[in-house]
């Protein structure tokens, strides 16, 4: 799957621009290092020309930008989605969060995003990282070059790819690729094959260095509710307090819950947790749940579909069934 | 001066565990993080801890007091642990300097007891920064990584440990290691002090000026319309806030444990909605508002109430943690100007 | 043990609740062996908690003068005042303070002729002050006090106002309310008007307390008047935790409302940015 380059994103974007078509662009903007990039809203084609940058840091998922982004202006909004961002997309728009009406998409191809926490396991003190055949050269400060493998410098959702077929966009740049078959769900499957005791003590341990930042609700694209549970004084489960331990867990396990069947599966929540939490392992259970009581369900793959835990239908499994077909596959 | 060799580090580790607890950054799946000492822990290789040391005297969350209610009554019993004397190895340049920030909020009168009574009870022992990284920009804030300070510096060179006390409470503490350690002359660590300082000259960071900002200036910056831009993909999570070794602001809550109320601190963040939401009202209404507050706080306000020192260390935390990589570095470059372009 | 941290309070016993207008009552508070709680000066405020509901900082109604009791005149506008609003003689709540700057009342103010001027609940603090003026009377010039409210019944401490204030001598209480009311034979009209109306001589100090609305027009009608801000003082309100400026929510730029506050001189408030 080849990638197409910065310049012929900006080219896009400038030629949209001074046709009117678009009268902002939601991108990428370099940072002070090889990996900081920052979502930014580029208005001309000077501020592209020198900041635009799409590289292997450009993981952020900017479909859940577009709920706040749609609302600033009369005109449309220029946004570049790779293929798991366009699942996000589609969810969005099934859920009426944004006017699909005010945004220009255009695909563009992905063959996966570093993860610079896992690159810094490997490389410490980096000034400058660069792709270099399949894999990775990090020039650093004190230990030469450190070459990587894309294996070890790859976020885990790109390494377990779920499809790198766009499912929504205006226009599309590059090749288009296929839905794959990817082992995202062997995580999972190890955590089913643990006894209950041992699933508690994994999640306890992974859980329990859970800071309350909210970084992952706040970045999840599922999570758009005008006001959260968590934001509320009154709701006695405010986002900062941690009465207890137990508070913790139930804070992510209460969002999986939310995020139930609209949940895409774009891995933003493990991507931004400071605390190196797992938390896409909590979503993917759900999923692979689902996909076995009602047959298979991609969210965001189609906009405006019924998600099989918001439709009925006579042949849905018997709750009592679920839970049966539930501890089996954990026996 | 005294030195140990880098291979004996676990018996010096357990000549300190013998006589108080002992903490000190360890490798976990969040990358390092404090943890108390047993025989076979070892001591984390990674610059700085994921989290900051702030924890230890101002934790997440802490019960203050509880309160007995009987029909219209109210006994207010106090909860306030009693802390020994306990020791923190490896603590950084950067963290140690955040210590005396949160010293000038939280020892200020009135003083804050909770806080006071872990930092009266810590030994510090510092380790100073043999491979700065390069998100580090302590040394815009003066902090001198080579030479971090506390009860008792560290320098490490050349497979050994020197160790040289700062404080009387740090000469105290290297007396009564004496077995485990060797009298050594000064000549390696400022050999290897005089390396990092080389080293910290030439970080991608090391031009990043302060000039621009300090107290007095709230007018020039609080109106700058580059907050806008700024603050515009903020997500409003408290990640910065909370990996920040400075960040001190909490919240007060009160919890129905089902037996009765107990009252707890715990941090809170003003990059949060409610931070400043009052019955009638709330004064930060946007992201940019909640977002501007956070930077003034560290870049103006805290430098105009406290001799021009600044709420920030260069610990490069809030670098390598937001989720959209916007941080204290990109907005001191993009407010101040010329100074720092 | 300890019992000596700022956050830790004392207990209270709510001796004497008043009903003062339909949304303001007024709370007697005294420590369960019948003292003060703790000496204050006019214009300082206290974090009142109900435990399980809430801690909230309120302003100290009565004078220091008082040496019997402590009283708290407040809206019924979020939980802990809700909670407040129907608690009964003998509850007991904590009670944490003093803090904030007081009014100067013992130095800018002395001699001075005072105008005081309160919207609604906004007469809370300032009935402190013009009680200490009352009881230093030869302390202080002629003093002037304008109160509106929305109506003849949402004035607070309305019997002691005309009881006590209007036989005073030396002191001229002029009252308004919003609309006109049945029973009700004095001014109409809202009271940044009214102050301009009354057209006071610039040679006094003014006290403002009330809602932003009301402190921004009067304010500016006052300088139309000829005062300098530096003749002016109001109270401001943030939301606030700790009382003592370490929990960081309360600043108003670099200054905390709860220790450089609540009292503000106007012309200092024009150097705060506009956040409040």
């Amino acid at each position: 799957m080849q990638r197409v380059t910065r310049d012929v994103l900006v080219q896009k974007a400038i030629s949209l621009l001074s046709a009117g078509t678009v009268d902002r662009v939601l991108g990428w903007k370099a940072g002070e290092f090889s990996y900081d990039v920052t979502p930014y809203v580029f208005k001309d084609a000077e501020a592209l020309k020198a900041d635009f940058v799409f590289d292997d840091f450009c993981g952020a998922n900017f479909s859940k930008y577009l709920v706040k982004e749609c609302g600033k202006s009369e005109g449309k909004v220029l946004v570049f989605l790779k293929p798991c961002d366009t699942y996000s997309f589609n969810q969005l728009l099934t859920e009426h969060r944004f006017d699909r009406e005010k945004v220009y998409a255009v695909g563009i191809p992905c063959d996966g995003m570093a993860d610079i926490t896992k690159i810094r396991e490997k490389a410490e003190g980096i000034s400058e990282i660069t792709a270099e055949g399949d894999g990775f050269c990090v020039k650093t400060l004190y230990d030469g070059d450190v070459k990587l493998t894309k294996e070890e410098a790859l976020a885990e959702r790109c390494l377990n790819c779920k499809s790198q077929k766009h499912v929504a966009y205006d226009e599309l740049l590059g090749e288009e690729g296929e839905v794959i078959d990817s082992g995202r769900f062997t995580g999972v499957e190890a955590l089913e094959a643990m006894t209950p005791d041992e699933r508690f003590a994994f999640w306890k341990g992974e859980l329990s260095r859970c800071i309350r930042c909210n970084a992952c609700r706040d970045v999840c694209p599922a999570c758009t509710c005008e006001k959260c549970v968590f934001d509320n004084p009154k709701s006695g489960v405010e986002n900062k307090a941690i009465a207890d331990s137990f508070e913790e867990k139930m804070f992510h396990i209460i969002r999986a819950f939310h995020v139930a069947g609209r949940c895409t599966d774009c891995g933003e929540c493990s991507r931004v947790c400071p605390q190196n939490i797992p938390l896409h392992l909590l979503n993917r259970k759900f999923i692979k749940d689902i996909n076995g009581f009602y047959g298979d369900y991609q969210a965001g793959e189609e906009a405006y579909s019924r998600a099989p835990l918001v439709n009925y239908t006579t042949e849905d499994i018997e709750p009592a069934d679920a839970v049966k077909k539930g501890d089996g596959e954990n026996a | 001066m005294r030195k140990i060799s880098m291979d004996s580090l676990s018996a010096l580790f357990e000549a300190i565990s013998g006589t108080m607890p002992l903490f000190l950054p360890v490798d976990g799946k969040e990358g390092a993080s404090y943890k108390k000492w047993e025989p076979g822990t070892e001591y984390s290789k990674a610059l700085n801890t994921n989290k900051s040391a702030k924890d230890f005297f101002f934790p997440q969350v802490e019960n203050m007091m509880a309160f007995k209610t009987e029909g219209k009554n109210i006994e207010v019993l106090d909860l306030k642990e009693d802390v020994g004397p306990f020791a923190i190895f490896g603590v950084r340049a950067c963290d140690l300097a955040s210590f005396s920030i949160l010293d000038r909020v939280f020892l200020s009168d009135p003083v804050d007891s909770f806080y006071k009574a872990r930092r009266d009870n810590a030994v510090i022992i510092s380790v100073a920064c043999s491979r700065p990284q390069e998100t580090c920009f302590c040394s815009a804030f003066s902090i001198d990584a080579a030479a971090p300070g506390g009860d008792v510096e560290c320098v490490m060179a050349d497979g050994m440990v020197y160790l040289e006390a700062k404080t009387e409470k740090g000469e105290a503490f290297l007396k009564n290691l004496e077995a485990v350690t060797e009298a050594s002359d000064e000549r390696a660590a400022e050999a290897e002090q005089a390396k990092i300082r080389e080293r910290i000259e030439k970080l991608p960071l090391a031009n990043l000026s302060t000039d621009a900002f300090g107290g007095g200036k709230t007018m020039e910056y609080f109106n700058n319309p580059l907050w806008d831009e700024l603050s515009a993909n903020c997500l409003g999570c408290g990640t910065c806030t909370f990996v920040c070794p400075t960040c001190q602001c909490y919240d007060i809550k009160d919890y129905n444990t089902g037996k009765g109320v107990q009252r707890f601190r715990c941090w809170d963040s003003c990059m949060y909605s409610d931070f400043t939401k009052m019955a009638h009202g709330n004064i930060r209404n946007s992201q940019k508002e909640r977002f501007r507050q956070r930077f003034m706080h560290k870049l103006v306000y805290f430098p105009e109430n406290n001799e021009g020192i600044f709420g920030c260390v260069g610990c490069g935390r809030c670098l390598a943690k937001c989720p959209i990589s916007m941080n204290i570095v990109k907005v001191m470059k993009t407010l101040g100007g010329a100074d720092n372009a | 043990m300890h019992n000596s941290d700022p956050l830790i309070p004392k207990v209270g016993t709510i001796t004497d609740v008043r009903i003062d207008t339909p949304d303001v009552k007024t709370f007697r508070v005294l420590t369960p062996d019948g003292k003060k709680a703790f000496d204050h000066m006019p214009g300082q405020c206290a974090m009142l908690s109900i435990p399980g509901v809430g801690e909230a900082m309120f302003s100290i109604t009565s004078s220091p003068t008082n040496t019997e009791y402590m009283e708290f005149s407040i809206k019924k506008c979020g939980c802990v005042t809700e909670w407040l609003h129907q608690a009964e003689v003998g509850q007991q709540i904590t009670i944490r303070g003093p803090y904030g700057k007081p009014f100067p009342v013992d130095t800018v103010f002395r001699g001075q002729d005072m105008l005081f001027i309160a919207g609604g609940i906004g007469l809370a603090p300032l009935r402190s002050v013009i009680n200490y003026c009352r009881h230093y009377r030869d302390q202080y010039g002629k003093i002037d006090i304008v109160y509106g409210s929305r109506s003849k019944d949402d004035l607070v401490d309305y019997k002691e106002i005309i009881d006590e204030w209007c036989n005073d001598d030396g002191i001229n209480v002029h009252l308004t309310i919003d609309n006109p009311q049945e029973g009700w034979d004095g001014h109409v009209g809202f009271v940044p008007n009214y102050v301009k109306e009354l057209g006071f001589s610039t040679d006094k100090t003014a006290i403002l307390c009330g809602p932003p609305i009301m402190i921004k027009f009067t304010l500016q009608g006052l300088v139309d008047l000829g005062f300098e801000k530096t003749q002016i003082y109001t109270t401001m309100e943030l939301k606030m935790k700790c009382g003592v400026g370490k929990c960081g929510r309360c600043n108003i730029g670099a200054k905390y409302v709860c220790k450089d506050g609540p009292v503000f001189r106007c012309d200092e408030i024009d150097e705060l940015p506009d956040e409040y």
